[in-house]
Parts: structure tokens; sequence; C-alpha cells
């Protein structure tokens, strides 16, 4: 006799790769996005003042 | 995708499950990193300089970035370890969940991101010293000290003493004494720490084959030096406010907390702990001190709960306090930062 807890369908599974991969890229794509506007925040904070000297 | 490499005994095969992004950010080890933030942040507001607050920020994330790196390389390189052991076969890389070569990558990545922008956004001291602690933590602890000798953790525990010296670097652009002075208060409080906590899970240790001392020396050899570790911990932590880094909170807290720490240090030192293996802690997640009290306090069930073993309580109890207390130390120094209150210059 089969254990129904240990039948695993194909569906689920794949629908549960697919969930878990979408949010992992959408976690990576925000951390990059969230990179590259710390590094344009911080040019601005370091750069500030020597650019506000020029006028 | 991930491959169950190194499964879990209490994995079933049939069960591991797609890696989600929570799994890759348990690699960076966040427990570990909120205490890093906040000793580097200490660091970094203790310098009392002027630090534009956004530049501020970008240098503890620095570190705390870091220091997850060198987590996850951690857990890349320790994973046969860590499915041998309780407390950490439930870690990504043993349970099956990501790859090893993922965590190893996910370290390095990590790890030149967040010295290059030290570097780059604050300064080179910073980021240097930031590069020392990853490659300390990754390489010399991990790779070396942990599985070579019993003194892993007392020589390892540099790496996590460094942080406020990379919060005061980045904010003053220097490290000067007071800065040492405070990773010379982790650096000294980690062995009594650990070994508090090694005394009651050594046959785990033991398992996995990690030197740790309670497995080489033994435990009465452990709490002797739980006991002359606290007796140097403890003067090395009123120190500043004769240095000029602490006032009178700190030296409040320093003071009456250290009063504390010794008795604990000195009841595991006159205690059976780690003598016998406690039943108690067999099924329990290695941090759960604060469910101990209360497990204790309850009313014994013949047959359902193992009998107490004394002295495991004692190390408990210590290993619980230790985190307090250097919690009350570097938040009593950030305090005074922020508030302004004058620092002490007493006459030692």
């Amino acid at each position: 006799m089969t254990d129904p807890k240990k039948t695993v369908s194909v569906k689920p599974d794949a629908d549960q790769a697919l969930k878990a991969r979408n949010g992992r890229n959408i976690a990576l794509a925000l951390g990059l996005v969230a990179f590259v506007a710390l590094v344009f925040v911080v040019t601005l904070v370091r750069l500030g003042a020597n650019v506000g000297n020029r006028f | 995708m991930a491959k169950p490499a190194v499964l879990s005994p209490d994995t079933p095969a049939d069960t591991v499950r797609a890696a989600r992004w929570q799994d890759y950010f348990q690699l960076l080890k966040p427990r570990v990193m909120s205490l890093v933030v906040f000793t580097a942040a200490t660091g970094l507001v203790a310098a009392r300089t002027h630090i534009h607050p956004l530049l501020g920020a970008v240098a503890v994330l620095c570190i705390a970035v870091g220091a997850g790196a060198s987590g996850a390389l951690n857990m890349w390189y320790d994973a046969d370890i860590d499915a041998k052991m309780r407390r950490t076969r439930g870690r990504p890389v043993p349970a099956g969940l990501v790859e090893g070569s993922e965590a190893a990558t996910l370290g390095v990545v990590l790890s030149l991101l967040s010295v290059l922008l030290m570097g780059m956004a604050i300064n080179w001291l910073a980021a240097g010293l930031l590069a020392f602690t990853i490659v300390f933590y990754a390489v010399v602890y991990t790779m070396w000290l942990k599985r070579w000798t019993a003194q892993n953790i007392v020589i390892g525990g540099l790496a996590g003493a460094l942080p406020p010296a990379i919060g005061w670097a980045a904010a003053a652009g220097d490290a000067p004494l007071n800065a040492w002075l405070m990773v010379l208060i982790i650096f000294l409080w980690t062995p009594p720490h650990f070994w508090a906590l090694s005394l009651y899970i050594s046959t785990d240790y033991a398992k996995a084959g990690v030197p740790m001392l309670p497995v080489v020396k033994g435990a009465k050899e452990t709490r002797k030096q739980i006991l002359l570790y606290s007796l140097v911990f403890i003067p090395v932590c009123l120190a500043p406010a004769a240095t000029g880094l602490g006032g009178p909170l700190y030296l409040a807290v320093s003071a009456l907390g250290g009063l504390v720490f010794l008795t604990l240090a000195w009841r595991v030192f006159r205690s059976d702990a780690g003598d016998a293996a406690d039943p108690r802690v067999a099924d329990r997640a290695l941090y759960d001190v604060a469910e101990a009290p209360a497990a204790e306090a309850a009313p014994a069930v013949e047959g359902k709960r193992p009998p107490p073993v004394g002295g495991a309580k004692d190390a408990r109890n210590l290993f619980a306090f230790s985190i307090l207390y250097l919690f009350a130390l570097f938040a009593a120094l950030l305090a005074e930062a922020m508030i302004g209150i004058r620092a002490l210059e007493l006459p030692l």
C-alpha cells in the first residue's frame, strides 16, 4: 500500500520550483537596482561639495 | 538548481524543495550580522567625528555585507561539519537547498563588492581592515584553525572583534587606541562566551571532529579557562573609563555587569558543567537559551522530561548573560556618544 503522504505530483513541484525561481530572480533584481542606486547616491554625496565649490 | 549533496539525516530526500531567496539570505548568517552591525555602528559613532549620515550608513552596510560574505564562505567550506551537528544541519548547504559552489560564489562576490564599495565610498583604511577581517574569518579561522587547534575560537575571535575598529576607521580615517580597546573587549569576551556554550553541546562538536576545548582538554580545564579569561576580561571592560572612551554610564554598566559576569563564571568553575551530556538540549536549537529557564521552572512530569544536569544550567546562564553584557557595554558607549556625555579619564 502506498503512503498518500509520500505521493509527489509533478505539477505542484514544478509550480513550486517556478515560484521559488521567480522569487530568487526578483530578489536579485532588487539587489542590483539597490546597488546601482547606492553607488549613484554615494557619488552625489562625495562629489557634492566639490561640485558646489566650482560655482 | 540545488543539489542535495550533504543531506541532513532529518531531511528525507523527497522533501527537498527548491531554494528560495531566503535560503541564500540565511547563508549570510543574519544573526551574527546583527551583532556585527551593532558593534560597527558603535565604533563609528564612538569616534565622535563628523561623517555624512548616508556615508555612515554605507560603511555599516559594507561591514554587514562583508560579514555576511565570510559567513557564506564558512557555510561552503564547513558543509561537511555542519551536516553532522544538530544545530547546523538545517543550514541551506547541508540541507541540500543550495549547492556549496553557489555559497562560495556568493561569498566571493559579496566580499569583493563590500570591500571595493567601502574603499571607493569611505576610505581605504576601513576597506583594508574589512578585507583582512573577511580573509581572517574565511581562511585563517574556517579553513585552518577550526579543525586544527582547541584555541580556534580564541584566535579566530579576532575576526568577530574587528568591526568596531572598521567602523571607527570609516568615520575618522584612523584607528587609535580606543578603537582597538573595543576590539580587545570583544576579543576577550569570545572565549568565555563560546566555551560556556560548548560545555553543554560538546558531544555535537566531538561527533563532527571539531577540536573545541571541552572535547580536547575536558570540561574541567574548560571551566578553569572560562574563569581565567573572565578575570582578564572584566578589568579590560573597565579600561574605557580611563582612556577617554567611556563615560559614567559606561562605567556603571561595565562595573555592575562585570560583577555579575564574574559571579556566573565562578559558578561555572565550581559546577560540573560539561561532565555529562545534558539531555535537555538534545532537541533544542543552539540559541534557545530563553526557553531554558521556563522549561526548568515547569513542574517535573515523571517520564516526560529528562532529569536536569546541574552544571549545564550554570553554563547556559553565563552564555546568555555574556550576550546581554556585551550588548549593554556597547549600548552604553553608543548612547554616551550620541547624547554627548563626556568620556572619563580616570587614573588607572
